[in-house]
């Protein structure tokens, strides 16, 4: 038997659509309208003053810890603008932008960072799953939602977020496989924002990509430049319109980069240098979309002080609603509710000891 | 009516439950093609198809993880693991979303799946094959723990746990899949989640016990009927959590004495948090130390020397003469 090589030719593309320095390729460009293009634009533009909002808030000891989205608004917004409202979104934690996009208010992000459960609660025709801490945890569940809806026959894609330090994660591979095997209609979009809290993507994995990690299970990969929104869009159409006409699914590695903290309770400059932030910040997906749309006249100047006055009053309501819902909110034994259809015997007898004597409810 | 094993009560409940309802699916390692290990599955596949019955990769925590995404979207998936002792490799995504996924999102998603499991020794197998974990399940808020004791009430049992709006552990006492058969009637049957019962009358003694070791709880209250003249009643918990414990609160009120049989481990077993109850409610009536037979705080040892370790008819005797022993 002689020793033979398997040829298995296997290619990554990597998709880059408008450039850090304003180069645009007209022929990959997505079919975007002057309205989806505004849109996206003002919705990183909300993402990023609502994390810059939120970390104030945070060292004024007035919200939680929680894990800013800045420097990733392309990456979730030229994804969640591909897809529909009947997809399902299955996000991890630090999906902010998503959200946004998809119709959570601001204020819910505000209560569930203010340590509210309620600010978790979604509501009853989204089809978007609650953040998801542990990682990669929330990966097996859109394939899972992607497997149902083919059977039920709704036409639904699946899409879930993760980052590069997910990708070491065993539910990642039992997921990507699973989805391989059943070709089910699910998006992987990894986030490579190059850190997972202190560790950087080179002692994350060995390969030279996060993409080829989708190729062993029989799965395409793409790399993207995940500050580009423009291609992210183009490329999340793609993996969509594949999982749709029932060709399975697709990973998506956005190259981006996390600006700011990995949560508020971290100090990168214990692990990174100012200079690799710096360059990291001339990529910025915020101005370059800005200067694309002010290239092509869709924005002047004045829109965009207009716009960031907007966005600005937009916060303070969604903060000055958060806070009377939180003032709402004192109800001594919420804690009690949702972990059953019906509240067992022996829940009960503790609810009512919480409440205390005289509070006993019979139901 | 048809005497049947408990390994075809639970196939015909999983029959039954996939004919009523399709949004029912079973997903797990070998249980379409081959039927499952021990045979629950089989002719499944055959009759509803392998969109229906998925023989899924090696992997235990997509398996639950897969079907939780499943259940988030209505259907009502059945995943097996294919012995309890893997299901660690799944246990994050059973207590950190299975168990919280209609709590985290505040209702808007609860999650109608049952996660079948095989557990407990007495069939001579392999290390990890063998163990009683139900505590760790029991130990999580938003889960429902059930163990069946014999045929008949596993069929109506799994049915329940299928049309029941939460996550349930549903696990199968593998010594008893064969071990003897039971009436169980053609039609459909179901039985209340959340319910213990009484399988057997007394008021001399009260033994509390579930899955696998009901049999010879049973077998050791005959023989202290005969041989001491005592009469003991023997509850069932069928549902470990969440725990029925009004009837054997109520029981050992009457007979001031209890004994817990069961083959997990002692210590923060289930019979733990018996005792915790029955102190709490029942103090007052007790007249001796309640007598705890379980396994012992060991790793469950090689099959050679399991009989040593589980507790049989013998241990349980001993266990309630000593009970019946203080004045």
């Amino acid at each position: 038997m002689p020793r033979e090589e398997i040829d298995l030719r296997y290619q990554v593309p990597c998709l880059s659509i408008l450039d850090e320095d304003g180069g645009f390729d007209d022929a990959l460009a997505p079919e975007a309208s002057d309205g989806l293009l505004r849109a996206m634009h003002r919705a990183m533009l909300l993402a990023r003053r609502l994390d810059e909002r939120m970390l104030k808030l945070q060292r004024q000891g007035r919200i939680g810890t929680f894990a800013p989205v800045s420097g990733q608004e392309a990456a979730q917004i030229g994804a969640m603008a591909a897809l529909e409202d009947r997809d399902w979104f299955v996000p991890s934690f630090r999906e902010s932008a998503a959200a946004l996009w998809r119709g959570t208010p601001a204020k819910q992000l505000l209560l569930y960072n203010a340590g509210y459960n309620e600010g978790g609660a979604v509501p009853q025709d989204a089809h978007d799953l609650p953040i998801a801490i542990p990682v990669a945890t929330q990966i097996p569940h859109a394939v899972g939602l992607a497997y149902a809806a083919r059977y039920r026959g709704t036409g639904a894609v699946a899409i879930t977020f993760f980052g590069d330090g997910a990708t070491s994660e065993g539910d990642f591979h039992e997921a990507i496989n699973f989805a391989g095997v059943f070709a089910t209609p699910t998006i992987f979009l990894c986030q490579n924002n190059q850190w997972a809290i202190s560790v950087p993507r080179e002692h994350q994995t060995h390969a030279r990509t996060l993409a080829q990690k989708a190729l062993a299970y029989g799965v395409p990969g793409i790399q993207v430049d995940g500050n580009d929104v423009l291609a992210v869009l183009a490329a999340t159409r793609e993996a969509a319109a594949r999982a749709r006409a029932g060709d399975g699914p697709t990973m998506i590695e956005c190259i981006t980069y996390r600006l700011s903290l990995h949560t508020t309770a971290d100090d990168p400059s214990k692990y990174r240098s100012d200079e690799e932030v710096e360059a990291w910040r001339r990529r910025d997906p915020i101005p370059r979309l800005q200067d694309h749309l002010k290239d092509r006249g869709l924005l002047a100047d004045e829109d965009i002080d207009a716009l960031e006055q907007e966005v600005a009053a937009e916060i303070d309501d969604a903060w000055s609603e958060a806070q009377a819902e939180m003032g709402r909110l004192d109800a001594p034994d919420v804690i009690f509710e949702h972990h059953y259809a019906e509240l067992p015997p022996y829940l009960r007898e503790q609810r009512d000891a919480l409440r205390g004597p005289g509070q006993r409810e019979e139901d | 009516m048809a005497k049947r094993t408990m390994a075809q009560a639970l196939n015909l409940a999983l029959r039954e439950e996939m004919d009523r309802d399709d949004g029912v699916i079973l997903l797990g390692e070998d249980v379409g093609v081959d039927g499952g290990v021990f045979r629950v599955t089989e002719g499944l596949l055959d009759k509803f198809g392998e969109q229906r019955v998925m023989d899924t990769p090696l992997a235990e925590a997509a398996i639950v993880g897969v079907s939780i995404g499943m259940a988030v979207h209505g259907l009502k998936p059945v995943c097996e693991v294919q012995f309890s002792g893997f299901s660690y490799l799944a246990m994050h995504q059973i207590e950190s979303h299975a168990a919280r996924m209609r709590w985290r999102s505040r209702g808007r998603f609860p999650l109608s799946m049952v996660v079948r499991m095989p557990y407990g020794g007495g069939v001579r197998a392999l290390e990890h094959h063998s163990e009683s974990k139900e505590a760790f399940f029991a130990h999580t808020p938003g889960l429902k723990v059930v163990i069946p004791s014999g045929p008949r009430n596993a069929r109506a049992l799994l049915a329940s746990a299928v049309r029941d709006p939460d996550p349930v552990i549903f696990m199968e006492p593998k010594r008893i899949y064969r071990a003897f058969r039971e009436e169980v009637p053609d039609e459909p049957e179901t039985l209340p989640i959340g319910e213990s019962r009484s399988a057997r009358d007394g008021d001399d003694l009260t033994l509390v016990a579930y899955g696998s070791m009901l049999r010879p709880t049973l077998e050791a209250a005959g023989r202290l009927a005969e041989e001491d003249g005592t009469e003991a009643e023997v509850i069932d918990l069928l549902t470990i959590a969440p725990l029925d414990d009004r009837r054997f609160t109520e029981s050992a009120r009457r007979t001031g004495r209890v004994v817990i049989v069961h083959e997990a481990q002692r210590s923060f077993g289930p019979g733990a948090e018996i005792v915790a109850r029955l102190v709490e409610k029942s103090f007052w009536h007790l007249e001796a130390p309640v007598v705890r037979v379980t396994g012992y705080d060991v790793q469950v040892p090689y099959f050679a020397r399991e009989g040593q370790y589980l507790p049989d008819v013998e241990r349980i005797v001993t266990g309630a003469r000593e009970a019946l022993g203080h004045a």
